[in-house]
């Protein structure tokens, strides 16, 4: 019977069962978006290292090497000799060592100068590698040719046989466009990463570029590292970021990037607090939107008193009510969370090249709305014992 | 054994500045089953206190109230709330039927919370009292007397031993509530249920074979207790 209650007095009041539940709609999706992107960036970003274990760059911050080498973020904190790489690439704890220059642009789009080795031997991700879409290949050192990263390559509408002008610096503003004329000879299917939004070339062409130091052009910004044994990770971090030394080792990758949302901790708590207080305040207009219409409904439950209804029964129907309203609004907010949460996404990637996948399995999928629920019901708490309280007699009737 | 035996039954009102008012002290009354009884009384003089404390929507001060062989006097709240549900119908002066309820549902109300809801019961009421395509209007979509028949049908849809009516009629126009008035009677007779009618309106009273002076019932009236 509550069930039917409820239902016939959401129909009653269906206007303001609608604003209310939208209003719970609203919090939920703000506060689902906010956990969501929080938790899954986390998680991605620290994950992302590109297939790579460390990287080596110039005495500087970790983050900042980080950043630049494998989210092609930031600038480079300096350049390293080639007598660098030589080392750590000779060394027997190395597996891999893929160098980078770095510093160029095209319409804004990041130039990395690297090895073919990158793409020919490299699993970005554990049993993924780089593929190139149909009709493209790799680089070929020595040549003027680019492979371009599925999304860099989308947003600009390259495809194989387009060509371009690197521009020197990273801002599109400053600096001037190089002479040499480069050539898409591949597009890279799509790997998620960072790797998507960079247009690689050959090392030696951002080394010797026009324009560039002639003194520098053996020079490089980063070196990517796999090594052969995680616990070389730490003999060489003791090794290479020494005292005095002129190199800095970033190891491992992903509790550097870690540091990185330690230091931005601050900004998750603010937009947990917005989206709780969001929350609360959905919470308190179920409470005014009941609470409102209770003495246009104290008629109506002084009926269904005297009709026997018993006080618990109108004290369950109204907070029933509220939960009903908090269940559509936390249903309904998975809605705005979707369209919200792309949109997050979409600006991630599109700043980051790192993709998000909103709608994987997050346990705030199930506690988020069992906490919209209870608020609803608390909301509904107040109203519920004004029902539970209706005098019947002087409610229901003029007295004879 | 009547259906409905009272004795020495009072109830007091406190004063909104202090101290007691009482309002009802009804020494004897008693009810046959399937009997048919108007109580005449003039505006304030407690009948509708007398029939909520019989309903049980009120609790009596004092006194002794059978009903269906179970004295409410000694019932909870709840024990009168299940009494209420499963063996007596109330008709109202203003109907009070749930705006947002169609004729249907304000008809299972009448029995949802007593054995539970039987549509076709509720249905064939509706279709008793001449208004069987009516079932899904809303009370607005119906007029005065449509809507007092809804309240007659929702009073007898838990199949009730005893029907209460407080000036059912009241708000009617005369050939309205004449109509009303006989309907009540009517399926009062055809399901075996006692009426007790209590009304101001000599045309009503009229109608009735036995009649009796509330007025003069009520010991109360004219008394002051602190």
């Amino acid at each position: 019977m509550i069930l039917n209650l409820i239902y016939r007095s959401l129909r009653q009041h269906a206007l303001s069962t609608v604003v209310t539940a939208a209003s719970i709609a609203l919090a939920a999706g703000l506060l689902l978006t906010v956990w969501v992107v929080k938790t899954q960036s986390q998680s991605v970003f620290a994950a992302t290292n590109s297939g790579f274990d460390a990287v080596l760059g110039a005495r500087g911050s970790k983050l900042q090497l980080v950043l630049n080498a494998v989210f092609h973020l930031e600038a480079s904190p300096g350049n390293i000799a080639a007598a660098d790489f030589e080392m750590i690439r000779r060394h027997p704890a190395v597996k891999a060592a893929i160098p980078l220059a770095l510093g160029d642009t095209v319409q804004g789009w990041r130039i990395a100068g690297t090895v073919e080795a990158l793409f020919n031997n490299i699993e970005y991700a554990p049993g993924r590698r780089y593929a190139f879409a149909a009709g493209g290949r790799n680089f070929k050192l020595g040549e003027h040719e680019a492979v371009v990263g599925s999304y860099a390559a989308q947003r600009l509408g390259w495809r194989v046989g387009s060509t371009f002008h690197p521009h020197h610096g990273l801002s599109a503003d400053a600096g001037h466009e190089h002479d040499e004329t480069y050539t898409v000879v591949g597009v890279l299917a799509p790997t998620n990463t960072p790797a998507d939004r960079i247009i690689w070339i050959p090392l030696e062409g951002v080394q010797t570029m026009s324009g560039h130091n002639p003194l520098a052009k053996t020079e490089l910004s980063a070196v990517l590292i796999q090594l052969r044994a995680p616990a070389a990770g730490l003999m060489l971090n003791n090794m290479l970021n020494a005292a005095g030394g002129k190199l800095t080792f970033a190891y491992p990758i992903g509790s550097i990037v870690a540091e990185l949302f330690n230091k931005i901790s601050w900004v998750d708590r603010v937009l947990t607090l917005v989206a709780g207080l969001v929350a609360v305040v959905a919470a308190g207009s179920v409470l005014v939107s009941i609470y409102n219409s209770m003495s246009a409904r104290a008629r109506d439950i002084a009926i269904l008193r005297a009709l026997g209804a018993r006080r618990r029964t109108v004290f369950g129907a109204v907070v029933g009510e509220a939960a009903v309203i908090g269940l559509l609004g936390a249903a309904a907010g998975f809605a705005v969370f979707a369209g919200l949460a792309a949109f997050v996404a979409s600006i991630i990637r599109a700043q980051t090249g790192v993709v998000l996948e909103p709608l994987q399995w997050n346990p705030v999928f199930g506690w988020g709305p069992a906490v919209f629920t209870g608020l609803a019901v608390l909301g509904g708490l107040v109203p519920a014992l004004k029902a539970y309280r209706v005098p019947v007699a002087e409610t229901i009737a003029p007295v004879s | 054994m009547p259906l409905l035996e009272i004795t020495h039954l009072t109830k007091t009102y406190a004063r909104p500045g202090g101290g007691a008012h009482r309002v009802l002290d009804v020494r004897e009354f008693a009810l046959a089953a399937g009997a048919q009884l108007a109580l005449r009384g003039e505006s304030g003089t407690g009948k509708t206190t007398f029939l909520n404390l019989i309903a049980g929507i009120l609790a009596p001060d004092t006194g002794g109230l059978v009903l269906d062989g179970r004295d409410l006097a000694r019932l909870g709240e709840a024990g009168r709330d299940r009494l209420r549900a499963e063996t007596i119908g109330y008709i109202f002066q203003t109907f009070n039927l749930l705006q947002g309820h169609t004729a249907l549902e304000n008809v299972e109300l009448g029995m949802a919370f007593g054995r539970g809801v039987d549509r076709a019961h509720a249905a064939a009421l509706l279709r008793r009292v001449g208004l069987g395509d009516k079932l899904g209007h809303f009370p607005r979509q119906l007029s005065t007397g449509q809507q007092q028949r809804v309240a007659v049908a929702r009073a007898l849809a838990n199949r009730p031993r005893l029907v209460l009516a407080d000036e059912p009629t009241g708000n009617l126009d005369r050939r309205h509530g004449r109509e009303s008035l006989e309907l009540i009677r009517e399926v009062c007779r055809e399901t075996g249920a006692a009426l007790l009618l209590v009304s101001h309106d000599e045309r009503v009273l009229a109608a009735f074979e036995h009649m009796q002076d509330f007025s003069a019932m009520n010991r109360a009236l004219g008394m002051t207790a602190s």
